[in-house]
Parts: C-alpha cells; sequence; structure tokens
C-alpha cells in the first residue's frame, strides 16, 4: 500500500476536525456547571439532564415525536415493501413515471414539501395535528425506504420463489414463509432509519403540526431562550446517543441482509 | 392474433405490477403532485385580507418581479448555495480520494466515521456553530487566547458567510459518499497504464481519474445545492440580517404576513430556478455522464 502524501493526510486530518467539531462541543456543555454556554468552563454537573425529567412539554413533545416516526416509519416501510417488490420483479407500463413520483421527495428542497402539504390542508379545511404530520413524514422516508428494500428484492433468486410456488406454496404463503424471511433484515434497517429520519425531522413538522409539537419543534422554540440552552445540550447529547445506538442497530440488519441475499 | 395476445399478457403483466405500486403512487400523487399543482394553482389567485379572489392573474409573479427584495432574496440564495456546493465538493473529493485510494480494509469505517456527527438532530448541529463561531465562540476565545487577534472577529456569524460554512458541514457526508463510489469504480489498471505510458502522477489524476470521478462529483453537486437552496434552518439560526434566504421569506408569508398566494408564487419561482440550474449543470456535464453509460 503506497503512502499518502503529507498534504493530504493533513487535508484529512483538519476535515474530520472540523467534522466533529459542533458534535464535540455538546458533551462539554451538556456536563458545563454554568447556565452560560461559552469558554472557559466552570465544573462538572448533572444538573441540566435531571432538569430534563420535570420538563412536561419536552415528555408531551417526545411522546409526540415517537408516535410521529414509528407510525411514519411502518408505513413508509409497507410502502417501500411494495414500491421495492414491483420495481425488482415487474414489468408494467407507466413503470418509470410511478417510481420517479415516489421518488421525487429525495429531490425537492423539503420548504417545498411543506407548503404544498400546507396548502392542500388548508383548502381542505383539515387541522394540523400530529397525523397531518404523519403524512409529510411518509412521503420524505418512503425513497429512502425504497432504496434499501431494492437491492434485497432484486438480488434475491428467482429460484428460490419458483420452487416454492412449483411444491404448492400460495401466492400469499410464499411471501410469508419465503421471500420475507429474506427480506426481514433489509425491512428492520428500513423501519430504523425511517424512524430516525421522521425523528429528526423539522421543516415539514414546524409547518404541519398545530399546537402540538414534536420534539425538533419544542427545540427550535427552545432554542430563543439563552437560560434553556445548556438544558437542550443535555438532551441533544441524549439523542446522539440514542441515534448511534439505533445506527449500529441498522448496520448490523443491513449486513445480515447483505448476507441472507448473497451479494454478487 | 400473436400480437393481441402479447398485447394481452402485458395488460396483465401490468396490472401485477400496478396491484403493488397503486398504493404508494396513489399516496404520492394525492400528497404531492396534486399539491403542487394546486401550489402552482393558488400562485394565481389573490389574498384578500381573509378571503382568497379565485380569479387567475399573473400579479403575484409581477410583484416577485417587481420588488427588489424578492429578487435579491432568490439571486442571493442561488448564490450562497452555488457557493456551498462548490465548498463542499471540493472539500469532499480529497477525503473521499483518501479513503478510495488509501482506506486498505478500513475502508467501511472510514465512512462509518464520517457519518456519525451527522446523527446529532440537524437543527443542533447548526446551532452549535452559532457557538463555534460566536463573538465569544471557540474560535475568538481560542484566537484571543494565543493572541493571534486583538479583538473578537465579527465577520464569521450572522452573515453569509456563517450559512456557508454551517452548510457545508451539514451536507459533507452526502458530498463524500457519491464521490466515493464514482472512485472505486475506477480501474486502478488503468491508473497503472497511464504511469506506465509516462504520465506524471498529477497528469494522470487530471486525465484519468478526474474525468472517471465526474459522475459522482456531478451527483454530489446536485445532491448539495437542491436542499440548500430551499434551507431554511441555517439562514434564520446563524445568518443574521444578511444571510436569510428565500426559504425564510416563503414562510413570513405563509404566516405573519398572510399572503398565502404570494408564498406560493416565491415557492413555485425557486423551484423553477433550482430545476432551471440542475438542467444546466447536467446539460454542460452531458458528456461526461454518457460516457459512463457505453
Amino acid at each position: 500500500m503506497k503512502k499518502p502524501s503529507v498534504f493530504l493526510f493533513t487535508f484529512v486530518v483538519i476535515y474530520l476536525v472540523f467534522l466533529y467539531a459542533p458534535i464535540m462541543l455538546l458533551p462539554i456543555f451538556a456536563f458545563n456547571d454554568s447556565s452560560i454556554i461559552a469558554f472557559p468552563l466552570s465544573g462538572f454537573t448533572m444538573d441540566w439532564f435531571i432538569g430534563l425529567m420535570s420538563e412536561n412539554t419536552l415528555h408531551r413533545a417526545l411522546k409526540n415525536s415517537l408516535i410521529i416516526a414509528v407510525t411514519a416509519a411502518v408505513i413508509s416501510t409497507c410502502f417501500g415493501i411494495l414500491t421495492a417488490r414491483a420495481m425488482a420483479r415487474h414489468d408494467f407500463i407507466g413503470k418509470r413515471p410511478s417510481f420517479g413520483l415516489i421518488m421525487a421527495p429525495l429531490f425537492l428542497p423539503e420548504i417545498i414539501i411543506g407548503v404544498a402539504l400546507l396548502i392542500v390542508l388548508i383548502q381542505l379545511g383539515v387541522s394540523l395535528n400530529i397525523w397531518t404530520v404523519i403524512l409529510g413524514h411518509i412521503l420524505i422516508c418512503t425513497p429512502f425506504s425504497v432504496s434499501i428494500l431494492y437491492s434485497a428484492f432484486n438480488n434475491m433468486d428467482r429460484s428460490i420463489e419458483e420452487a416454492s410456488l412449483d411444491l404448492g406454496e400460495t401466492r400469499f404463503g410464499t411471501f410469508r414463509r419465503v421471500i420475507f424471511p429474506l427480506v426481514k433484515p433489509g425491512v428492520i434497517a428500513s423501519i430504523l432509519i425511517c424512524f430516525t429520519i421522521s425523528l429528526d425531522e423539522f421543516v415539514i413538522a414546524f409547518f404541519l403540526t398545530g399546537v402540538e409539537p414534536t420534539l425538533p419543534v419544542y427545540i427550535w422554540a427552545q432554542l430563543r431562550f439563552p437560560s434553556k440552552l445548556p438544558s437542550i445540550m443535555a438532551l441533544g447529547f441524549i439523542l446522539l446517543l440514542i441515534s448511534l445506538i439505533l445506527l449500529a442497530v441498522f448496520e448490523y440488519y443491513r449486513r445480515k441482509s447483505e448476507k441472507l441475499i448473497g451479494k454478487s | 392474433m400473436a400480437l393481441r395476445s402479447s398485447f394481452g399478457t402485458k395488460w396483465k403483466r401490468s396490472f401485477a405490477g400496478w396491484r403493488l405500486i397503486g398504493g404508494p403512487f396513489l399516496f404520492g400523487f394525492l400528497l404531492l403532485l396534486a399539491p403542487l399543482f394546486l401550489m402552482i394553482a393558488l400562485s394565481l389567485w389573490t389574498q384578500d385580507y381573509l378571503d382568497l379572489d379565485r380569479t387567475p392573474t399573473l400579479n403575484n409573479y409581477r410583484d416577485i418581479f417587481s420588488h427588489p427584495v424578492y429578487v435579491m432574496l432568490i439571486k442571493r440564495s442561488v448564490s450562497i448555495s452555488l457557493f456551498v456546493t462548490m465548498v463542499t465538493v471540493l472539500l469532499a473529493f480529497p477525503m473521499a480520494y483518501y479513503i478510495s485510494f488509501y482506506g486498505g480494509k478500513y475502508k467501511a469505517i472510514w465512512l462509518f466515521l464520517i457519518t456519525i456527527p451527522f446523527w446529532t438532530s440537524y437543527l443542533l448541529r447548526i446551532f452549535l456553530w452559532k457557538i463555534i463561531l460566536g463573538y465569544n465562540g471557540v474560535v475568538n476565545s481560542s484566537l484571543l487566547s494565543l493572541n493571534l487577534i486583538e479583538e473578537p472577529l465579527s465577520f464569521i456569524l450572522y452573515n453569509a458567510n456563517a450559512v456557508v460554512i454551517a452548510l457545508a458541514h451539514a451536507w459533507a457526508p452526502f458530498a463524500i459518499l457519491p464521490i466515493f463510489v464514482s472512485l472505486e469504480r475506477i480501474d486502478r489498471s488503468m491508473l497503472e497504464a497511464a504511469k506506465d505510458l509516462g504520465d506524471s502522477a498529477i497528469r494522470s489524476f487530471f486525465r484519468v481519474t478526474l474525468p472517471l470521478a465526474m459522475p459522482g462529483i456531478i451527483s454530489a453537486a446536485l445532491i448539495v445545492f437542491i436542499p440548500t437552496i430551499g434551507d431554511y434552518v441555517t439562514p434564520k439560526l446563524v445568518g443574521g440580517k444578511d444571510g436569510l434566504m428565500i426559504a425564510n421569506m416563503i414562510q413570513v408569508q405563509f404566516s405573519k404576513a398572510n399572503n398565502a398566494p404570494l408564498g406560493a408564487a416565491l415557492a413555485i419561482t425557486s423551484l423553477m430556478t433550482v430545476l432551471l440550474i440542475s438542467l444546466g449543470f447536467l446539460f454542460f456535464n452531458r458528456r461526461y455522464l454518457r460516457k459512463q453509460t457505453q
């Protein structure tokens, strides 16, 4: 293996410092014993974490966000399964345009999606609540689910299905007993990634939530009050840890999925 | 006869496909395509205090192009996000190059290392830049304590520079990953061939590596450019007065200003701008994309 030039290596190190700079501050200020977010640091405290336990608005926002993220993750993954399966196994009229429409949210600025949905809901006279946020989140999560599941459905050996059908299983039985177990790790990976995206999504939730805040909307409101910042740092630190655990689980299932399907 | 039966199977096969994709398609149709068309319709209507005047007119668009503030905001959003795209891609390339050419067996770990910072809340990541770049922030206090500056730098927060830094950070992995993928696809023997035939390292980089990596660079540029032009959070948190962008104005029209039709017209105008620039960009780079499909 040849060695990189000193110049390239120095760049990589500096760039990594740049990438990690913001999140390094999160634990520093979450445990810092001062209500002002600035250097020099004053001492170690757990107060900001303890304080979070009595924040009722935070608990409500967390509950809303969890309901939204779980529902959106499950429904978008169902949509992802249907779309990925149709794209990998079927040839039909209007295949490309319908696929394009389902994947389009990836290529649109979020504010456009939020505004467009808001306009429809207002015109229909629907009142804004967590269900309207769920609709928006399904829209942006489905493309991610499709891209995770497509390779699973596409790389699957077709003859396994055919064997099952030849041996007298019904189509549904084949799906339940042959196809689904093979794509299951992909499905779990998709649910995890959609859950994480929904939990962190701000702009669409900001437009579509009524009086019930989601977690990012709650954080957004708190950022205006300097006295609330240390507890927001503590909250951010907890969220980072949760995301990293979910990411590790996601990676485990993604690898398992690759192994099961047998990536050639 | 043969024709009719193949036509019949085509429809039958279509039915099997549509039975699966029908649901997600209908959802996308009702909640994305229809709303976008309604947004176009709304942009042609007029807000009359609490009522909507539904006579079609281009007045909202005329308003946008005759008020300097809207034109200025759109121009600023375009220039900030073009600049962000350039900075992000330029910084991402050497990183992707390093992982692809020197990562060895640790490539997966390197990629993981790059994505970790992006699993923090987007809002907090942007907000933390405010702490880094602020008047009493990390950068200023460390420069002061090192006696490198006399007084805190003020040109790094609450302006377009801060927006560029925060966005170049927020979108970094989205630029690194596609460039990495395209670098991985390069057949290393081509680089050896260039070397054997007498090309210097720099020459073979510009004549072999870079052209072959272009598809990845192009997709990285689009992936960064399209969402950043409509970013709401970053300009609002670190942009100050001179760093506000078009998304902030759209949001104001839907809330405080209570002029949804104008907001819709602004949204359509920005969407069209994004579309035109992206298509133009693809057109100018079409030779690199054609090469790949051959």
